[in-house]
């Protein structure tokens, strides 16, 4: 498909009614998100695997690490790249081919998210200083798109590498082995983010957005969240996406719902990655 | 042939003929026109169908019939060795092989100008993905209501040094012993028995080559079986209230 997508204004005007009176057409509040559903292991060939549901929307989440060479500017740490397939197999609005601007923009505001949060400790990831570091491939696929991707894959995102063990490796023959070792992916767990995306609808503010709100919506804005050590929510990825604008009452409220959103699922979020 | 073959016992302990544990679901994307997951022992598929719908671009309509159109991919997390996500030659000629096992499957000829879209992703492998692939994109094109002719059921037989078993697992496929391996994935329609897929690798003689076929057809029997079920099973087949 080419160029804008066609929303029939029947639908757009019922959603806009709806949410006008505080409701949405699966009778979540504005502020509730869809029940989520985790399963680990989607690959036995991967250091760690998921896969990530919120309703019907789902994502899988794969992390494959390999030795390689550090950059020229930062020689004792190792490298990471996220990339994410809109796979035509999850919605009728994704086309074969290269990544296209909607792909590179979820994979580049996932890895901004882990990468500015200190997540991954990629000091820790440094085999032989100026020569050898662990590079981390994050890769994201889409199943099923019914809205909101962001936090969906987001969260497959950390739940993947907060789960990663690193493969066997011998220093002296420089191999890496078939099989994973004990060790776990260096990650700092008190430096977990998650994303929260955020979008306007006709002037309210809803979360969680299904596929058919998402179309609608004039503003995305994504906020990626860490605790700051003293259970206060801490800002450390932002993008603002599509055309909408901003207004200073927009912004309060957004930074309250993050407030008290952060607050319920944070919890949540924790247990999905560590299990407790 | 009086020499012993040097493959006596399968690395996980199956019999000759016998198949891998397999599960088989419909219905796994809800926003697809069908769609269905396959899975035998650490091989997993999963096939979605969209369409019919309107072929662009517009030169590559066929006025007479509609259009099957194949996309099989590997998730770069799918092998030990991380692939590059994108397609790769090897890709591309699955999903041509793909589409000629599928395509005495269905009929077309009421939606000319139209293209069905078939989407394979192998979230895990363990060699047989292909087979798996088209197993699981038979059963999502049912799902889907595409007017079926027949169902479409795959498996790759193998030859290990001198001995014939069904269903290879990586571990087979990479059998370097006497003869080595050779791996011969293969497809049979259901109503005409007739062979939609078949590829060689290694080397083998004719005789051979005809037990594989009639171990293939046993083989891919039991598939359909299981096929069958977890279509009976799915609540919203496409065009048909229950």
């Amino acid at each position: 498909m080419s160029g804008e997508k066609i929303i029939p204004n029947l639908q757009k005007e019922r959603i806009i009614e709806y949410i006008g009176e505080k409701k949405r057409f699966d009778g979540r509040k504005l502020d509730e998100y869809r029940e989520i559903e985790v399963k680990m292991g989607i690959s036995n060939n991967a250091e760690s695997s998921c896969s990530v549901k919120f309703g019907k929307t789902e994502v899988y989440a794969g992390v494959k690490l390999l030795p390689s060479v550090p950059y020229p500017d930062s020689q004792d740490e190792g490298t990471f790249m996220t990339s994410a397939e809109l796979s035509p197999m999850s919605s009728e609005d994704f086309d074969l081919g290269p990544p296209k601007i909607d792909a590179i923009e979820l994979a580049r505001i996932i890895d901004r998210g882990i990468r500015e949060s200190g997540f991954i400790d990629f000091k820790k990831l440094c085999i032989k200083e100026g020569e050898k570091v662990w590079q981390v491939f994050l890769d994201i696929v889409t199943i099923n798109d019914d809205g909101n991707l962001m936090d969906v894959a987001g969260l497959a995102a950390i739940i993947a590498l907060g789960n990663a063990k690193m493969p066997v490796y011998d220093a002296e023959t420089n191999k890496v082995g078939h099989e994973l070792s004990k060790t776990h992916l260096p990650v700092e767990k008190d430096a977990m983010a998650f994303s929260m995306t955020f979008h306007k609808i006709d002037g309210t503010i809803v979360v969680d957005p299904t596929k058919e709100e998402e179309d609608i919506s004039d503003l995305r804005l994504t906020v990626a969240v860490a605790d700051d050590g003293k259970g206060k929510p801490r800002i450390t990825a932002m993008q603002k996406g599509k055309e909408g604008t901003v207004s200073e009452k927009d912004l309060a409220e957004i930074l309250d719902l993050i407030e008290h959103k952060w607050k319920e699922m944070f919890p949540k979020v924790s247990k999905f990655v560590w299990g407790k | 042939m009086a020499e012993k073959s040097k493959y006596t016992k399968r690395s996980d302990g199956r019999k000759i003929e016998e198949l891998r544990p397999i599960k088989a679901e419909v219905g796994i994307v809800p926003s697809a026109d069908g769609s269905a997951m396959y899975e035998s022992g650490n091989t997993r598929a999963i096939a979605v169908v969209r369409g019919p719908r309107t072929l662009h671009p517009q030169h590559m309509q066929n006025p007479q019939k509609g259009t099957l159109r194949v996309n099989y991919g590997m998730m770069s997390f799918s092998v030990w060795d991380r692939i590059k996500p994108g397609p790769s030659r090897r890709s591309q000629e699955i999903n041509k092989v793909i589409e000629w096992a599928l395509a005495p499957c269905i009929d077309l000829a009421e939606f000319p100008n139209s293209v069905v879209d078939v989407f394979i992703q192998i979230p895990q492998a363990d060699a047989g993905t292909r087979v798996a692939g088209i197993n699981a994109a038979a059963m999502a094109l049912a799902h889907a209501g595409i007017p079926m002719k027949q169902m479409a059921s795959a498996v790759a037989v193998g030859k290990m040094d001198k001995t014939l078993v069904v269903d290879v697992d990586k571990e087979e496929e990479d059998f370097e012993e006497g003869e080595g391996a050779t791996d011969i994935p293969l497809c049979i329609l259901s109503r005409t028995q007739e062979i939609s897929l078949l590829q060689l690798d290694g080397k083998i003689s004719p005789e051979e080559l005809k037990e594989v076929i009639s171990m293939g057809r046993k083989a891919c029997a039991e598939i359909l079986k299981i096929q069958t079920a977890a279509l009976k099973k799915a609540k919203d087949v496409r065009g048909i209230e229950k």
